[in-house]
């Protein structure tokens, strides 16, 4: 399973800190405790980035980049901080990930995006009428998605579909339905649709003692259903991962499985 | 259009180790299933050594000591005597050494190993008495001995593997890592060896032999599982050469043993011993592994030709 890591966010303060006075020093300190800690990639999460967003995306991208040695995933909603990413980015350890697009018409300007820069993209099963209700309408969006991707050229190779993991503490049932989407978005295509999520959100407004154990058990559950990515903390998450491996056959069982 | 086979795409390959001083041997190094030409590099052919022992021998049936019984009181004279027969590599087993043989000293079977080093050039395999705790004892002192020759030093099993590896890599050599027919446990002891700084790409993996008829298949399911792990699903920790310790096992089975008299129906004792020996070697040649010990030189003669006819069409291809 693709291991994104997700403490690059515009969200956290010392991260946002740092992109206000451009240091890059907690930025990289960051990148390389996810790297160590089995990231095989970095989510960069800049936000709306209306002011500078170019700027700060080629700043992000290069002071991550300069330290490990891993591809990105763009998180942005702005086309055009999304495009500077792109360009910047060194593909010598993998493409980079659009993250994303979405049902919503503004957002189709990322496949066009995927397109032209041959880049694997994160489609969100987000329609124009709000949240997604249950894993039934998330794969009516999904089909929507594939077809729209079709448009624009992109193979479904490329295509991450996210059912969008929602708060536990507010809509408890949907954490079902997600599980239940991983399932069916495989269904989708063969050989079977890419799936991704964003875990943390689950505990998403939990006290912070249980959050971990949250994220922890609902992986476990997600990777059993076959999701193949996940944008999490690695090191919150890593013996899950390897447990699960191990459990389902993926990785040979060893005594010291987990420190290797 | 044209039939295309389909390929297995693999994704990792096979370290090679090359071994030896002033003469060096390379084994290892492919990026496919065994003799898989079709799918990946195969830039050497699996090797065979031969095994010596550092004393007189107490269990060589009669058709080993016809062979070597003029030279088998000396271990360089033994040595050289392999030379003569074309051996590309020798396997010096330590067998004194055991507690139930002469219980020789570490000190001993340095002297030996040192006299080796400085008449013999061919790359060595030097071989505890599988004891395990007599080897921890014995191999450190060997390997601090043979330090700047590049040997093999084995075998390495979890219940001494970090005095074992610890020498090794202090007089930089390869190691053999043993575990008891267990893909599990062969992975655990590589992990194990790799956690105190040894290098895996100098690991040789010995999954256990045995000889045909006598838990055979065993020893080749395992071996297959192993490469398969490594090659296929990507087990990084399981890319390593295997050894496969024949001779060994071979000539302790009955059939290399029962005179024409107690077995007439069995046939000529010459045949039917070496030939045990070379079914046995090719059959795991066929399993995966890259560094075979052998005993009998006409049985090394004949796994030798069955290496060269399969490379014959790659050698022609290239």
């Amino acid at each position: 399973m693709l291991i994104i890591g997700e403490r690059l966010s515009i969200i956290s303060k010392k991260v946002r800190d740092a992109i206000l006075k451009r240091d890059k020093k907690p930025i990289q300190q960051i990148a390389i405790e996810q790297w160590k800690a089995g990231a095989h990639m970095i989510e960069a999460n800049i936000g709306p980035a209306e002011d500078n967003g170019e700027e700060l995306m080629e700043w992000i991208v290069t002071t991550i980049q300069e330290t490990v040695p891993l591809p990105i995933s763009l998180d942005t909603t702005n086309p055009k901080a999304m495009e500077a990413g792109l360009k910047i980015h060194n593909n010598e350890w993998g493409k980079p990930l659009i993250n994303s697009t979405s049902l919503d018409p503004e957002r189709f300007i990322m496949f066009e995006l995927a397109s032209k820069y041959n880049a694997p993209i994160i489609a969100l099963t987000v329609g124009k009428g709000g949240l997604p209700r249950d894993a039934e309408e998330r794969v009516e969006i999904a089909v929507q998605l594939m077809e729209k991707a079709s448009e624009y050229g992109i193979s479904f190779e490329d295509i991450y579909l996210d059912p969008l993991v929602l708060q536990i503490s507010t809509s408890q049932n949907q954490a079902r339905e997600v599980l239940r989407s991983i399932k069916l978005f495989q269904q989708l295509n063969d050989p079977p649709m890419k799936t991704i999520v964003g875990l943390s959100n689950l505990s998403n407004g939990c006290p912070k003692e249980i959050r971990p154990i949250l994220n922890r058990y609902f992986l476990a559950l997600l990777m059993y259903e076959g999701l193949s990515a996940a944008i999490v903390n690695p090191s919150e998450v890593i013996e899950v991962i390897k447990t699960i491996n191990v459990i389902t056959g993926k990785i040979l069982y060893a005594h010291s499985y987990l420190e290797i | 259009m044209n039939f295309q086979i389909p390929k297995e795409t693999y994704t990792g390959g096979v370290p090679e180790i090359t071994f030896g001083k002033e003469k060096k041997v390379s084994f290892g190094g492919e990026s496919a299933l065994p003799f898989y030409f079709f799918e990946g590099d195969f830039p050497n052919k699996p090797l065979i050594a031969f095994e010596i022992q550092d004393d007189i021998p107490e269990d060589y049936p009669q058709e080993l000591s016809k062979v070597y019984s003029s030279v088998w009181n000396d271990p360089v004279r033994w040595a050289k005597f392999c030379e003569s027969l074309g051996a590309e590599a020798i396997a010096v087993r330590l067998t004194s050494t055991h507690p139930d043989s002469k219980d020789s000293t570490a000190q001993e079977a340095s002297q030996k190993i040192k006299r080796i080093l400085s008449e013999i050039d061919l790359p060595l395999i030097i071989l505890g008495s599988n004891h395990s705790e007599k080897d921890a004892d014995v191999l450190p002192v060997v390997s601090d001995v043979a330090r700047g020759y590049n040997c093999i030093i084995g075998k390495a099993q979890e219940s001494n593997y970090k005095t074992i590896s610890a020498s090794a890599l202090a007089g930089g050599h390869n190691l053999i890592a043993m575990s008891e027919l267990d893909v599990n446990l062969a992975k655990q002891l590589n992990i194990l060896i790799t956690q105190i700084g040894f290098p895996k790409e100098k690991i040789i993996i010995d999954p256990m032999c045995s000889a045909l008829g006598y838990g055979f298949e065993y020893t080749y399911s395992v071996m297959e599982r192993i490469r398969i792990a490594g090659l296929i699903q990507g087990d990084t920790m399981l890319n390593c050469p295997m050894i496969a310790d024949v001779g060994f096992y071979v000539w302790k089975t009955k059939e290399t043993q029962a005179t024409e008299e107690e077995a007439p129906q069995w046939g000529s004792l010459y045949e039917r011993a070496v030939m045990w020996e070379a079914v046995t070697a090719c059959s795991f040649l066929l399993s995966g592994a890259e560094l075979i010990i052998m005993r009998h030189p006409k049985a090394v003669e004949v796994v030798k030709r069955f290496i060269n006819d399969i490379f014959y069409k790659l050698e022609r291809s290239e």
